[in-house]
């Protein structure tokens, strides 16, 4: 057990200010474990936003000494013994009230995503038939916790603040989750480029970085769906192939015995 | 002087509190009947406690073991209930989760596949056969995302970080709308509803040691038993057998019972295999007695029997807790589970990744090379507001509940997999049904202003008093009141102290103060949440005492063993006249013969009988 020094940011989108506190800190503890304490013995009103305390909801996400981190899974240990934690909520969100931040946004883009139609024909009566091998890639994007710490870092949303241009990593991955879905048969291709701004992202890799859950986005969600865009609107032998043969249709995986 | 006329009302046919797995499906089906619908959370969509269920949702598939069917999948929920389940109810679950989970699917989940490519099953405690459809170990969250992204498609209205205060009822006594306040900003809005569907989850966070978050404050039983509904079977508490013990900031955190059912064994500190030594009678045919047929099992060996870890969850917890007070328990006082001895590193990695991220980076531990180290935590409640079985309609007319909110489905003890699977069953059942109530109610009905402004009132007393009690104190002391004197073995004379603190908690309460402004202030929502969860131990912990018995999760020290006469029984709690809470012992109605055959029927008997039904083509 050891006191150690804290700077926790309250205030609201406009006047807020870093105050400093003071716990004690015992073996074992996360940095939420100290923003409660806080809130239970020093500010009874301190704005946090958490539930699951396990890394699986996604919600406690905010700044600490500047990097977007899940406040639940990071243990205090990783910090030297004398060093002050300071404690910001997520830069590119507006700021409701200390470190909770309105997240709304992220709620309208998921909206603009067309949802998944499974192939009719490949439904069975013990239900639809897929094959481990042909899930695995959209089992990677569907481990996504939603705490949005990759539009926290993507720059063309935090340093840019292309909002309107922009879906952002973590629904650029969601629509890879549909379009890699090896039975969805809704095309999102068009939509990927004029609205949802896929051109924007320039693969530096912020987003992937950060992710708590070690998803691949960039490499595995965005990269992948940029090249079909390209494949669609660029490529002349496949648009020339589409005007002869007609849109091409996903691929459905064999039916095995 | 409050306005009424100011606060905002929204009207809606149906209306749900609460957004986990239960809320969501009661949405979506409301919805899909065509009524206008609108769902009240506490948290951000997509946050609640359904993300945290791991090991995943039973359905009797077959997809895996083929000899599977509805009839054993409601036999194992009666036997794992200790026949306290309302029968009705595990007959409807049993019957209609394999399409649910199938329906699931369409919308968008992708479950782990078996070779023939169809949705892979898993075994879990009580389950004869693998039966749970999942994703790893991290169903729950699959179940949520998949519900909430087909259900922002159907035109369902979000309201999201929005707490629900208390019901309003109209003169003939039928629901017919909620005030509720923005966390945000700690506004007031009304909620006109001609139906309200509760899905709020349990109450856990009335001990120390538990898996719930914050949310589980037991807010559906408050606000029912205020509004005159009837709780019922709220001393049957879940301990799960597995949460962690160390490091202590993260004791009571869940460990799925995935581990056990992907093979992970139960050790004490001598090294020994304890679980062979606690194997109830009512299962000893049906469990594994020697370590080499345990292994055989684990292999796939179908003529061999379950190990005994995947006992029932009150009989591991129970079984832990006796070798810890033995002086057999682990370094930090719980019990070692190992996996790593049992499977291979890259097995466990991807049969349970999120255990192996749980404990590498909150306990630095590898589970692929070490034993955890687990104890018993806090984790579900069977009991609830007491529904009819097929309409889920509380005592209250228009009042609905489903999920763990929702009394009977799960009896004395609940097996893993059944919540996830009572989620999709119930929450259908539930949105269906008061949606058809809500079309036959012609208008809204008019608002009782003096009740909308008592209960604003008491909410914004605890800001503007001037002084008082520390809601997170309070709390913290009603934890440990609960986890002293209401925990997994309990005795008369604990269960009475336990009873006396609540009476001076409850006094404290009503000095609360929460500091500061209204403005998404967590010291505020304490307090009131803290309201809601003196009510619901004040339930447990008389309904506890009144019960003479241990059955399932409910273990009384001083009345061991199961009592026949009380299996006749469920304990019914309303609030009195006099504002009193009210105990009373319920007789239960005569199960239906057919139902009572199946489960009371050999597991021999009853699979026979079901393959030859299978050879003349009738199932």
């Amino acid at each position: 057990m050891a006191t150690r020094k804290f700077q926790i940011y309250k205030g609201d989108h406009k006047n807020g200010e870093l105050v400093n506190f003071e716990t004690e800190v015992n073996e074992g503890m996360v940095v939420l474990d100290v923003v409660l304490k806080i809130q239970a013995e020093l500010a009874n009103d301190l704005a946090v936003r958490w539930n699951c305390k396990a890394g699986k909801c996604g919600s406690c996400s905010v700044e600490i000494n500047g990097k977007p981190k899940l406040s639940c899974m990071t243990r205090m240990n990783q910090y030297g013994p004398d060093e002050t934690i300071t404690i910001t909520p997520l830069k590119t969100f507006p700021v409701i009230k200390d470190i909770v931040t309105d997240v709304s946004w992220n709620y309208t883009q998921n909206k603009r995503i067309k949802p998944v139609k499974l192939a009719p024909e490949a439904k069975t009566d013990k239900g639809y038939v897929m094959y481990q091998e042909d899930v695995g890639r959209v089992q990677e994007f569907r481990k996504c916790i939603e705490c949005y710490l990759c539009q926290n870092v993507c720059h063309i949303l935090r340093d840019h603040d292309k909002k309107d241009e922009f879906i952002g990593p973590r629904f650029m991955i969601r629509v890879a989750s549909l379009e890699m879905h090896p039975l969805d048969i809704v095309d999102r291709i068009p939509e990927l480029k004029k609205e949802f701004g896929s051109g924007m992202c320039n693969v530096t890799r912020c987003c992937t970085e950060v992710c708590p859950e070690d998803i691949n986005i960039t490499d595995n969600g965005i990269i992948p769906l940029k090249e079909r865009v390209i494949d669609r609107f660029y490529d002349p032998v496949t648009i020339l192939s589409r005007k002869i043969f007609g849109k091409r249709k996903k691929k459905l995986p064999p039916i095995k015995p | 002087m409050l306005d009424i006329a100011e606060i905002k009302t929204i009207e809606h046919d149906v209306l749900i509190v609460g957004a986990g797995g239960a809320g969501l499906s009661a949405a979506i089906e409301a919805s899909s009947l065509g009524m206008s619908t609108g769902i009240v959370m506490k948290s951000l969509l997509g946050k609640a406690h359904t993300v945290m269920a791991e090991g995943g949702m039973a359905a009797a598939l077959g997809n895996v073991d083929a000899r599977d069917h509805w009839k054993i999948h409601f036999r194992d929920t009666m036997r794992g209930g200790k026949f306290l389940n309302a029968w009705r109810m595990v007959e409807l679950h049993a019957k209609l989760a394999p399409e649910r989970v199938r329906l699931l699917e369409e919308w968008g989940a992708v479950f782990d596949r078996t070779k023939n490519g169809l949705i892979n099953q898993r075994n879990f405690g009580g389950h004869r056969y693998p039966r749970l459809a999942h994703v790893g170990d991290r169903t729950g969250l699959e179940m949520i995302r998949t519900l909430q992204d087909y259900g922002i498609h159907q035109g369902i209205q979000a309201y999201m970080e929005c707490t629900a205060l208390d019901l309003l009822t109209n003169k003939s006594g039928e629901v017919c709308g909620i005030v509720c306040m923005w966390r945000e900003t700690g506004t007031f809005i009304i909620f006109k509803a001609k139906s309200i569907i509760f899905a709020t989850g349990g109450g856990g966070k009335a001990w120390e040691v538990t898996s719930n978050s914050w949310e589980y404050t037991g807010d559906g039983y408050a606000m029912a038993y205020e509004a005159g509904a009837e709780l019922m079977d709220l001393e049957f508490n879940q301990f799960h057998p597995t949460g962690m013990v160390w490091p202590l900031s993260v004791k009571g955190l869940l460990v799925t019972e995935s581990v056990r059912g992907e093979g992970g064994i139960l050790l004490n500190n001598e090294g020994t295999r304890f679980m062979f030594n606690y194997i109830p009678e009512r299962f000893r045919s049906e469990t594994a007695d020697t370590e080499e047929e345990a292994a055989r099992w684990l292999k796939g060996d179908p003529n061999a029997r379950r190990p005994p870890e995947l006992l029932t969850r009150d009989v591991v917890a129970r079984a832990i807790n006796e070798e810890v007070k033995a002086g057999r328990g682990s370094k930090h006082g719980g019990a070692y589970l190992n996996i790593a001895t049992q499977r291979s590193a890259e097995d466990i990695k991807k049969k349970l990744p999120s255990m192996f991220h749980q404990f590498k980076v909150l306990a630095e531990l590898d589970i692929t090379k070490e034993p955890m180290e687990v104890g018993p935590t806090c984790h579900y409640f069977m009991g609830g507001i007491r529904v009819d079985a097929d309409t889920t309609m509380s005592s209250v007319p228009g009042l609905f509940a489903c999920g763990e909110c929702a009394a009977g489905m799960h009896g004395a003890n609940r097996l893993g997999g059944n919540s996830l699977s009572d989620l999709l069953v119930f929450g259908y059942l539930s949105g269906k049904n008061a949606a058809e109530y809500a079309k036959k109610v012609a208008t809204h009905s008019e608002l009782d202003k003096d009740k909308v402004i008592r209960i604003i009132r008491n909410a914004t007393t605890i800001l503007n008093r001037e002084s008082g009690a520390n809601p997170y104190l309070l709390h913290e002391e009603l934890e440990h009141n609960m986890q002293a004197n209401v925990g997994i073995i309990r005795t008369e004379k604990e269960l009475n102290k336990g009873i006396d603190t609540l009476g001076k908690i409850k006094e404290a309460y009503k000095t609360v103060k929460a500091k500061g402004t209204s403005q998404f202030n967590p010291g505020w929502h304490e307090a009131l949440g803290l309201r809601n969860l003196l009510i619901t131990s004040e339930a447990v912990a008389h309904a506890a005492l009144l019960r003479e018995e241990s059955r399932g999760a409910h273990t009384r020290a001083d009345f061991p063993g199961e009592q026949e006469h009380w299996l006749h029984y469920n304990i019914v709690i309303t609030k009195g006249d006099d504002g009193e809470m009210r105990l009373v012992k319920v007789e239960r109605p005569a199960p239906d013969a057919e139902l009572e055959r199946i489960a009371k029927s050999s597991i021999d008997t009853l699979e026979m009988e079901i393959e030859k039904e299978r050879e003349q083509g009738k199932t």
